[in-house]
């Protein structure tokens, strides 16, 4: 892969199979396509459990590449098995160098956000030479759309119906990620492809734990039509609810500042999760509070400088 | 071949390092840390060929084995107790994979209350995973079973991983007479691991551990794990015999000890069946015709054997280092469904309960437990299960109540 300019530069066709048991507009599937487009197929995905588990159902699996489904908790430990058991083959001898794998996890924020933490956290201790993507659809999807770390605050979820939506804050798992300096970190979201991809062929370029913290626009979970999540995508960077940034050397820098930025609203109401924000009486307190949530984030980084 | 005197944790250390395994999974926990730490020296020495990566949990310890496992090549890793618990999903799902693999458990009793010493609930509760279980009684025989589960779990008829157990303390920590194989001889009986098609590799993917939707394709794959370890029976039966051929040691799935003529025949796995050989002895001088049946193997169950040793016998005292809440002992249930069809089982199968967390079995109580199944024999009628516990043990502990009430102050609920 060259470099990447425009969206023709990108791969021309998916090597992902298709007919897959994910939803319609999965838009963690619409990141996981661009991101194993430019992998390739020589890679072992290594998958904790989530909504993507369901891809290889025996007998059939959409992946040309390896798979191996781990538990919930321990996806990054069993990327360590792979990575260190390939390793090994090598240095004895065992496994011709063109029969290498890159060692890729895939977990969603469930996992990645609580369960999983401990075992991302003590791989990128131990500098795993390993990609992780993490399809961020901000709840336990899979399961019906419980709140999870990841939940917005005034989203309705399975388990926050009431009229005022999930209690808590999305956790900044960027920053948790970022304070262990991995090798490389960057949000993406699938419906921005060329920022995406410029991430993916960075990481690619490097050796040692490098992580993509992908938002993944769920039209069963967010309540939506399935038609719109490429909208929702670019709403949710156009708004700055989803700042695109990398970390990388110390530093953060941001790929796609929106500017000037939409109102948070125009990206809330185009969800049934945030309805009743908007309905039968307009909840102005609480938009106020998300906008000047987000108002706060980039206020800092303009601040800091550290804009890009 | 060297003699030398060796730790249980030392043997199973030496058992890691004369099969050459590749990778070492690791994570800390009393009483098996020994056996990383050994392993960690020889490897910094230059003296194993391995990895050793400390992961941050058992849970991720037990990922990294079978995915290494299942990348083609030899895993040994160790743990305990409660650490045996917090990888149970994985010891499942491990199994599952049907990658071979071999882990040491050193018992320790479980949580709560936590404490040190062993017995036989941690890897009891393993039971129903699809690892294999192999119980050993001596240092010697954890080396040498280290080889002989590397052996069965990698054989294409079985493809299960190990657990080879011992017990915390008694064994883990008791320096007893090892004769250690040289590389040349373990070689010979355990050569190079041989993955075939179970492999990651770049020209030819392959999915592993993926979900399956629907009764009967689950049932397929878990039956055929059962299989498959049953399968484990007559396989090791086999490396028993190659292995005698080359080290002069044998083996077989239950050590049977004066049970031709016994009478009355104890049954106990680990090394408190040493305290009833020892028994068992004494027992013999004082005129009484007793024996020791002692199952190596827990999983697969050796049926057979157990059935033959204690065919036609008076009576059998099992004794079980573990206790199933609300049931009792588990070897004495998995030993009465497993004789109950046989026309020559028993007369009575008594169960005793006793060594829990470390406790310690007196050799009176050998001689009280023989004399008790006697007599249930004689009378044709099975007592209740029984807890070896002295009035001496009882008064101990009231003190320590005392000391601990004192400490309260007192209450509304105190006398």
């Amino acid at each position: 892969m060259g470099e990447i300019k425009s969206l023709r530069d990108l791969p021309a066709r998916h090597i992902l199979g298709t007919g897959t048991p994910m939803c319609a507009g999965c838009g963690g599937l619409e990141s996981l396509h661009e991101l194993y487009d430019l992998t390739g197929d020589k890679n072992l995905i290594v998958n904790a459990a989530g909504c993507m588990t369901l891809l290889s159902v025996y007998p059939c699996t959409p992946f040309p590449g390896s798979w191996l489904y781990t538990a919930m908790a321990s996806a990054p430990a069993g990327a360590q098995g792979v990575r260190d058991g390939l390793d090994i083959l090598l240095k004895k001898g065992r496994l011709r160098k063109d029969e290498d794998l890159a060692v890729i996890v895939l977990t969603g924020d469930g996992s990645a956000y609580g369960m999983g933490l401990s075992a991302t956290s003590a791989a990128i201790d131990r500098r795993l030479d390993f990609l992780y993507l993490c399809y961020d659809n901000e709840g336990y999807g899979n399961t019906g759309q419980q709140y999870s770390a990841a939940t917005p605050h005034g989203a309705r979820t399975a388990t926050s119906r009431s009229g005022l939506g999930h209690f808590g804050f999305k956790k900044d798992l960027f920053a948790i990620w970022a304070a262990h300096q991995p090798c490389y970190l960057a949000t993406v979201v699938g419906a921005e492809p060329l920022d995406l991809a410029r991430k993916v062929e960075k990481a690619k370029s490097m050796k040692g734990p490098r992580l993509l913290l992908s938002l993944a626009p769920c039209p069963t979970g967010w309540d939506y039509e399935p038609s719109r999540t490429v909208e929702i995508g670019k709403l949710a960077v156009a708004t700055g609810v989803w700042p695109l940034k990398e970390f990388h050397d110390g530093q953060v820098v941001h790929t796609k500042i929106p500017r000037p930025r939409l109102p948070v609203e125009r990206y809330l109401e185009t969800q049934g999760r945030f309805a009743h924000l908007f309905g039968p009486s307009r909840n102005d307190k609480l938009l106020a509070e998300i906008q000047a949530g987000v108002d706060g984030y980039w206020r800092q980084i303009e601040a800091k400088g550290e804009g890009g | 071949m060297s003699r030398e005197l060796l730790t249980g944790n030392g043997a199973a250390a030496w058992g890691a390092r004369l099969a050459r395994v590749d990778y070492l999974p690791a994570f800390p926990i009393t009483p098996q840390t020994e056996i990383i730490e050994t392993c960690q020296n020889w490897i910094d020495a230059g003296l194993m060929d391995c990895r050793m990566v400390t992961l941050e949990s058992e849970h991720s310890m037990l990922t990294a084995a079978g995915s290494a496992a299942a990348t083609g090549v030899r895993v040994f890793t160790a743990t305990s107790s409660q650490g045996l618990l917090y990888a149970t999903e994985m010891i499942y799902t491990v199994a599952g994979w049907r990658v071979p693999l071999v882990l040491v458990n050193v018992s320790r009793g479980l949580s709560s209350p936590i404490t040190l010493e062993p017995d036989h609930n941690d890897v009891l509760a393993m039971r129903d995973s699809g690892f294999l279980q192999i119980h050993c009684a001596t240092c010697q025989e954890v080396l040498d079973h280290m080889l002989i589960a590397y052996r069965l779990s990698e054989d294409e008829r079985v493809r299960l991983p190990v657990i080879v157990n011992q017990d915390g303390f008694y064994l883990s920590f008791t320096r007893e007479p090892v004769d250690i194989p040289s590389q040349q001889q373990a070689t010979r009986f355990l050569p190079d691991y041989l993955p075939s098609a179970i492999r990651f590799s770049g020209s030819r993917p392959l999915s592993e551990g993926v979900a399956v939707l629907g009764g009967p394709a689950y049932s397929y794959f878990r039956y055929q794990s059962h299989l498959a370890s049953l399968e484990g029976l007559s396989v090791y039966r086999e490396l028993c015999s190659q292995f005698e051929k080359i080290f002069g040691r044998s083996y077989a799935p239950v050590d049977a000890y004066q049970t031709d003529d016994a009478e009355i025949v104890f049954v106990m796995i680990g090394s408190f069946a040493t305290k009833a050989r020892e028994a068992v002895d004494r027992l013999r001088q004082a005129g009484f015709r007793v024996g020791l049946a002692r199952p190596r193997l827990l999983r697969p169950f050796p049926v057979d054997d157990l059935a033959r040793a204690l065919a036609g016998k008076r009576g059998v005292a099992v004794i079980d280092q573990n206790l199933s809440t609300g049931r009792g002992g588990v070897l004495h249930m998995e030993l009465a469904s497993a004789l109950y069809s046989r026309p020559d089982r028993p007369q009575v199968i008594l169960s005793f309960i006793g060594g829990l967390g470390g406790r310690d079995i007196a050799p009176e109580e050998f001689y009280e437990m023989a004399k008790i199944t006697g007599e249930a024999a004689t009378r044709g009628e099975t007592p209740p299960p029984r807890l070896l516990y002295t009035e001496e043990e009882l008064r101990e502990v009231r003190k320590l109540q005392a000391v601990a009430r004192a400490g309260r102050g007192g209450g509304p609920w105190e006398k």
